[in-house]
């Protein structure tokens, strides 16, 4: 939509010109809907509605009036004893757990003893407002009161019963985190914080209260959504005790072979040259960075860091996988041996292609007089630079076939190091046609330079159009090279896909939505008139762009973000493009 | 207390308003968009399958009209799950926030809840659309740091676009939850 006025502008007869803020009057609302003054919020666990009896227990949250119940207490208990309980808790969880107010669950006829037994404990658990729920046999629909000691008598407050699932509550994590940075539990919220990330903090932090389930022998009898026996599963269990041997293991092993990597053999010229400039070293380099990562003895700190070594390790499982996948594929049928067998041949055709181009090029290419001595002088030089090229690939054709079968074997570490092996093979071979793009590039940004430098005194005279001839060569050498450039793009460009996805984030995403949380929804339950207005509060769930934005894990190559645009550009202006990236190198 | 109206958009389409209170402080408004019409729909399928002819006429190729096909079928899946809107809903709760959910022809929904603390002010704005001039109604945003600044523009029934007199209606509403929220909140 075009925004043309911003700002609150009614106008009722549909005039445009400058804004008149003039508010429409509010109806006057019909006799006996008037609003009361005071609304109370009540979060109610789902897990608890059938629950029998008791006293409920949980957190008061003054500045937002609305009490957030975390669990039942069942008779017979001590009052003593529940006091012990909870100040218990609330040293171990720093949430201020108390004695909100009573349940009621007549189940058989009303019972009025219990009734009067419930209202005399308001007396012994002193609290503000004393919330008093109460359901009955066969009915959807609850009776609440609020009793508030100052004013004695029991208030008007329109009370809102906000159901919510406690399990998902508990395990969900909204985003933007706004309390992920300061985990501290002392530490209060800002006051406008979101509000209802203050319920889900709640519940989130009184994970000690839902350890005790009724299987247990303690001294209270607790209702709350682990009470039917807490969930656990014996795979993650068993994971979790293998683990720290097999973590402290491997980063022995990653160690040591970091180590050797990092020792002085490498360090001389050529090899740290030529180390740094092939993309296969600094995939290799990554991968093992991310093995460090997973397999460190130490815990994740906060959910970020968890998630982020989720992903990584769900990322290396499949990059081997598909790795593996493709080994057993390639080691069929001898296919190595016919890909090495079509190489020769590929590359002579390459060379026979290019000596026939600059054959022409030395004569009278599409009828353009050109410089007889330049043309000679650079066709030579070209010409000799290419039989090098296929003297040196002859020699090398008996090993090709042993050479392409153990670096095939490579690919057990992952797919993304087969692409980066077959990027660098890719830049290898085409050694020569980057040779020649260098020379004509220099020499075409040079006259261009010289040109641009004299176009100041061409300016209003007749137009004389210049030929140079190292222009044309360089134009369709620029083709092939920008081929070349393609291809290579494309594939670093599915190495990155590969590297930064986040796989473990999606696929939380699809089978637990309720773990990555966005906000919540409101679904409007039933209503009677005269009862409180019933809610039910569900979990909104990350949007699949969200999430890969947030979780997304840093690539060490730019390449693929480069856009087209200024790579043609580069082209037309004769700027070189180099095919390897270099950590932290900018581009030229 | 229930209530169905037929309104007509900014084009002179049909909608159906409907408007529920469930409290006092409780309103829900609802509105339904046409749905998609049996011409349009033939139309375009006719359109791809003409494209679809030539081609295989001229080049004599049976994998054109396969994938004439899938791509009618998955044109018209991928419309009725990400573009046709069949319901747009407000929901407006006094002291929680403010709802709003569009449901899609293929069933799904999308919701938005902001929370009460987060509104600053609802309003009606006007705006230049195409070659009309129309009203939206819209919810404005405070900016946590500032709060007398507007840190953001929510537009409401987007794809509905009803007309004035309906607006005026969720406005009056809207405003009268509001004023007694704010009310509520300054008082001890």
């Amino acid at each position: 939509m075009w925004l043309l006025s911003g700002g609150a502008a009614v106008t009722g007869h549909g005039q445009l010109g400058a804004p008149r803020s003039r508010r429409l009057q509010p109806e006057r609302s019909a006799p006996g809907s008037r609003i009361p003054i005071m609304v109370l919020k009540v979060f109610f666990p789902s897990c608890c509605c059938s629950a029998d009896s008791g006293l409920l227990i949980g957190r008061w949250i003054p500045e937002q009036n609305s009490a957030v119940i975390l669990a039942v207490v069942h008779f017979p208990f001590i009052p003593f004893q529940v006091k012990q309980y909870l100040s218990e808790v609330q040293k171990v969880s720093q949430v201020e757990i108390v004695v909100l107010g009573t349940w009621c669950n007549n189940k058989q006829e009303k019972e009025e003893s219990l009734g009067k037994f419930l209202d005399d404990l308001g007396t012994i658990f002193s609290h503000e407002p004393w919330l008093q729920l109460s359901k009955e046999k066969g009915s959807k629909f609850w009776t609440c009161h609020t009793l508030s000691r100052q004013a004695g008598t029991p208030q008007e407050d329109q009370i809102i019963l906000i159901y919510y699932d406690q399990r998902k509550a508990m395990l969900s994590q909204l985003h933007p985190p706004e309390m992920s940075l300061d985990n501290q539990p002392g530490v209060i919220p800002a006051p406008d914080a979101s509000k209802l990330a203050a319920v889900f903090d709640t519940v989130a932090r009184s994970e000690v209260l839902f350890l005790t389930d009724r299987y247990d022998d303690g001294p209270l009898k607790l209702s709350h959504w682990q009470s039917e026996g807490v969930e656990a599963s014996i795979i993650v269990e068993l994971a979790k005790q293998a683990s720290v041997p097999v973590c402290m293991l491997l980063t022995l092993l990653l160690s040591l072979v970091s180590g050797l990597c990092r020792s002085r053999i490498f360090k001389f010229w050529p090899l740290s040259f030529i180390w740094s400039k092939l993309s296969t070293c600094e995939q290799v380099g990554y991968r093992l960075e991310h093995l460090k990562f997973v397999f460190s003895n130490q815990k994740a700190e906060n959910q970020n860091q968890l998630m982020r070594k989720a992903n990584i390790f769900v990322s290396l499982l499949l990059d081997v996988a598909l790795g593996i996948m493709l080994l057993s594929w390639l080691y069929r049928k001898n296919r190595i041996g016919q890909l090495a067998d079509a190489l020769i041949p590929v590359a002579d055709h390459v060379a026979q292609e290019l000596q026939d181009l600059l054959q022409w090029l030395m004569g009278v290419p599409a009828g353009l007089k050109m410089n007889r001595a330049l043309d000679q002088v650079l066709g030579r030089f070209f010409l000799y630079h290419i039989h090098l090229w296929i003297s040196y690939i002859h020699l090398l054709s008996p090993f090709i076939e042993m050479i392409l079968w153990y670096v095939g074997l490579s690919a057990c570490l992952g797919l993304t190091v087969v692409l980066s092996i077959l990027s660098d093979i890719i830049a290898l071979l085409t050694f020569h046609i980057y040779c020649f793009y260098v020379y004509g590039a220099r020499l075409y940004c040079l006259k261009i330079y010289g040109l641009s430098s004299l176009w100041r005194l061409f300016r209003g005279k007749k137009w004389n159009v210049l030929r140079q001839r190292v222009d044309s060569c360089s134009y369709d050498l620029d083709q092939l090279r920008l081929l070349v450039v393609i291809v290579q793009g494309l594939i670093h460009f599915l190495v990155d896909l590969i590297d930064s996805l986040p796989l473990y984030s999606i696929g939380l995403r699809l089978c637990r939505s309720y773990r990555l949380a966005a906000g919540v929804k409101f679904r409007v339950l039933e209503q009677e008139a005269g009862r409180p207005l019933r809610l039910l509060m569900q979990i909104n769930p990350l949007s699949y762009g969200s999430v890969v934005q947030t979780y997304r894990l840093p690539t060490y190559s730019c390449y693929p973000k480069d856009s087209w645009g200024s790579l043609c550009k580069k082209l037309f202006f004769g700027e070189l493009i180099y095919p390897w990236k270099q950590k932290g190198d900018k581009q030229d | 207390m229930e209530e169905r109206r037929s309104i007509s958009d900014i084009y002179g389409g049909r909608l159906a308003l409907q408007r529920r209170s469930y409290s006092p402080s409780c309103r829900e408004f609802c509105l339904g968009c046409p749905r998609l019409s049996l011409r349009s729909l033939t139309a375009a399928t006719c359109a791809v399958w003409l494209v679809a002819y030539g081609l295989f006429a001229l080049c004599q190729n049976s994998m054109v009209l396969s994938t004439a096909i899938f791509i009618t079928l998955l044109g018209l899946l991928g419309y009725l799950h990400f573009v046709k809107i069949d319901q747009e809903t407000l929901l407006i709760i006094g002291s929680l926030g403010i709802q709003m959910t569009s449901s899609y022809a293929s069933g799904k929904e999308s919701t938005t809840f902001i929370e009460m603390g987060k509104v600053k002010d609802v309003v009606i704005n006007e705006a230049i659309y195409m070659q009309k001039v129309i009203y939206y109604l819209c919810i404005l945003l405070k900016d946590p740091v500032e709060p007398q600044r507007v840190s953001q523009v929510v537009p409401v029934f987007q794809s509905a676009k009803p007309r004035l007199d309906c607006l005026i209606e969720v406005y009056r509403s809207c405003q009268e939850i509001l004023a007694h929220q704010a009310v509520t909140s300054t008082s001890p």
